[in-house]
């Protein structure tokens, strides 16, 4: 069965349809980026796949969880599925570790101690091990959104989300947190990432899909669509994007 | 319950409303001249009159409402100023109001950024043009909500006047209700008036603030769609 | 006729105790119902949110003096006769309690969004999310509205005295009627609730500062 399962979704915002019929899959230790313009749909349809954003019609399956909006059900699916964010969103009034530790223990019953452990584990593997007990507002932001990324591994999720992670960072930031993912991709995470960065989507996801006016326009092997895209939409956007 | 015996007294309920109002509008406006004046006074003259104005500020909103109104009525006829209890009421709320009032105008007139000053006086205006078309205008838009909620505070604390035997809408209440016993009746009817006058001010500010504003409702509106698309 | 000296004045400074016991009185039990309100106003149930709204609209267009009434003689007319300082505690309590929901529903509201999709991306129920999340960074928010909104109380609490209850506004009354000197004595009442609100008012615009200084880096 495939980590990320999606049939023909259509969501709408008022009047707008934002996703006219989405379908694709991801398979256990894929990487797949989705590309397009802003407006193209690529975020909201990365919203569904958690249950921030309900859809109309079609149907959605990650990590063996079917989606709907009951609230236990969604939990359950959460403890699956991390997420991290444009605004990497940590919780301001927490030091680093208690932003790790807070949904294992109280979530999934890890006791403190263990909890620790596992936070101090997750934050090695992002290369943070001495921010432990700092506050976030004393980070920069790429150290932010690698905390954001360890605390979402805390949970020991099966498939990871990533909505423009690097959007907000300024340049000489990208950098460090794009090398976590990549660390996270080599150890077989299956990951599903809205993305800007273009050479992160050609070297590092095994397939990108390229969305347009809320439908998926074309995808494939991501080397294989940069290097001759067939629509002429993906020739202007990736000729635009290549600066 | 006999609703009855207060309401065939409509006249006198009538009578208390009119006085209300009146009480009201004519605070709102004297205190919010008095309050321009003094902003104007805060930001043209020297220093000491800023110290001035920041102390009288300070010590109208640290201290109550019903405490001013009794200097005013029982204290100040002692040095010699005499006046009867309709006049201290206007008084003690205009001065109040005032307090306020100035308050929130200086929050607005702290918003204006500097450089908006600067743009004023490089195109030659003078500085009773650049206070009034550069500070005190978008500093008055910008906080008419804080205004109007004050003002409706205001005209709720003018029930405080019937302390000094002001025949306004609760001294009207007292009146009634020792004539027909019937106080719980007499109260609620004459909180229902209080909010329906409420409303209807905070509506009509609102409305008026429209009118006065349209440049300000206008770009809300933009910030609004904005924010919706975001 | 008796003059204001030492002895009157002692009286009103004792009486200022009963102001501030009121305070506290109302504004602890003002915040349990409010609370509770501004959860409610909240609250994904359209009824609560409605009924919760009402009555914060209604309480904050009526004069206090209003609800002292209604809660005095209201009680009354059902046969229950209430002590001054009771009806006085409850009415300013209800009082606090609209314009603390009022608040502190702001205070909710203004916690990012971001922060509810975060907690809620990792599993947390509402309660958790409010618990853990929430709260925490709205109380934050809300301390400067709040100690602001206790020096309106304190000045509010001025009004009870014409249920009998004496306060530091009753005994400044009672001394006046017994010496006629209102010019010193509203001097000293007023000079009393000044000590008592201008620290408060300090507190809360210090606070605000704070507040300020730490969201902007």
């Amino acid at each position: 069965m495939p980590a990320v399962l999606i049939e023909d979704v259509h969501k709408r915002f008022g009047q707008l349809e934002v996703l006219k019929g989405v379908s694709l899959t991801v398979e256990s230790g894929q990487v797949v980026a989705l590309i397009g313009r802003s407006g193209s749909g690529k975020s909201t349809l990365l919203r569904c796949i958690n249950g921030l954003e309900a859809f109309h019609a079609g149907r959605i399956e990650v990590a063996g969880h079917k989606l709907d909006q009951d609230p236990k059900h969604l939990r359950e699916l959460r403890k699956d599925v991390g997420i991290v964010f444009q605004s990497y969103n940590l919780f301001p009034h927490l030091t680093v570790g208690q932003n790790i530790m807070l949904s294992p223990r109280i979530t999934q019953n890890v006791p403190t101690a263990q909890a620790e452990t596992l936070a101090r584990e997750v934050l090695a593997q992002v290369g943070l091990s001495e921010k432990f007990d700092s506050y976030p507002d004393n980070l920069s932001g790429g150290q932010q959104q690698r905390v954001a990324i360890a605390r979402s591994l805390a949970m020991r999720p099966k498939v990871m989300l990533f909505d423009e992670v690097t959007s907000a960072l300024d340049p000489e930031l990208t950098g460090e947190v794009l090398l976590v993912m990549e660390k996270l991709a080599k150890d077989g995470m299956t990951m599903l990432l809205v993305t800007h960065e273009m050479n992160f989507a050609r070297n590092v996801a095994s397939t990108t899909i390229f969305m347009h006016q809320g439908k998926i326009w074309e995808s494939g092997p991501s080397k294989e669509l940069f290097a001759n895209p067939q629509t002429p939409e993906l020739r202007n956007f990736v000729s635009a994007g290549a600066h | 319950m006999l609703f009855q015996d207060v309401i065939s007294r409509w006249p006198m309920i009538l009578n208390g409303v009119m006085l209300t109002i009146l009480l009201s509008f004519v605070a709102i406006g004297l205190g919010l001249v008095l309050a321009t004046l003094m902003t104007a006074l805060r930001s043209l003259a020297g220093s000491w009159a800023g110290y001035i104005v920041d102390a009288y500020v300070e010590l109208m909103r640290n201290t109550p409402f019903l405490v001013q109104l009794f200097m005013i009525f029982f204290g100040l006829p002692q040095i010699g100023i005499r006046m009867n209890g309709l006049e201290a009421s206007l008084l003690a709320m205009t001065l109040n109001l005032a307090a306020y009032a100035t308050e929130i105008i200086r929050a607005g007139v702290d918003s204006i950024h500097k450089s908006q000053v600067e743009a004023g006086m490089a195109l030659a205006m003078t500085k009773r043009q650049v206070l009034q078309y550069v500070i005190l205008q978008p500093a008055f838009a910008r906080v008419w909500p804080a205004l109007s909620s004050q003002f409706v505070l205001m005209m709720l604390a003018s029930s405080i006047c019937s302390f000094v035997s002001v025949q306004e809408l609760s001294g009207t209440a007292a009146i009634i209700e020792q004539d027909t016993f019937r106080s719980f009746e007499t109260y609620i009817i004459v909180t229902i008036i209080y909010l329906v006058l409420a409303l209807s001010l905070k509506l009509f500010l609102n409305w008026l603030g429209r009118k006065l504003f349209p440049q300000v409702s206008g770009l809300a509106r933009l910030t609004e769609a904005h924010g919706e698309a975001a | 006729m008796q003059t204001f000296g030492w002895p009157e004045a002692y009286f009103i400074l004792r009486a200022a105790s009963w102001t501030l016991a009121l305070t506290a009185i109302a504004f602890f039990i003002g915040s349990i119902i409010g609370g509770i309100f501004a959860i409610m106003r909240l609250s994904r149930v359209k009824a609560l949110r409605r009924f919760a709204a009402g009555y914060i609209l209604v309480i904050q267009s009526i004069p206090v003096l209003m609800v002292l009434f209604m809660s005095y003689y209201g009680l009354s007319a059902i046969g229950i006769e209430l002590p001054p300082f009771f009806a006085a505690s409850a009415s300013l309590s209800i009082y606090v309690s609209a314009y603390l929901a009022e608040i502190w529903r702001g205070s909710i509201e203004s916690v990012p969004r971001q922060q509810w999709e975060a907690s809620a991306s990792l599993a947390l129920t509402t309660t958790q999310q409010y618990r853990y999340i929430i709260l925490p960074q709205a109380i934050r928010i809300s301390l400067p509205p709040t100690v602001g909104f206790l020096v309106q109380l304190v000045k509010n609490t001025s009004i009870v005295q014409v249920v009998g209850f004496v306060d530091l506004m009753r005994a400044g009354m009672l001394v006046n009627n017994a010496t006629y000197q209102a010019f010193q004595i509203f001097t000293l009442v007023g000079a009393i609730y000044f000590a008592i609100c201008f620290p408060l008012s300090r507190l809360s615009r210090h606070l605000e500062k704070v507040m300020n200084a730490s969201r902007s880096h």
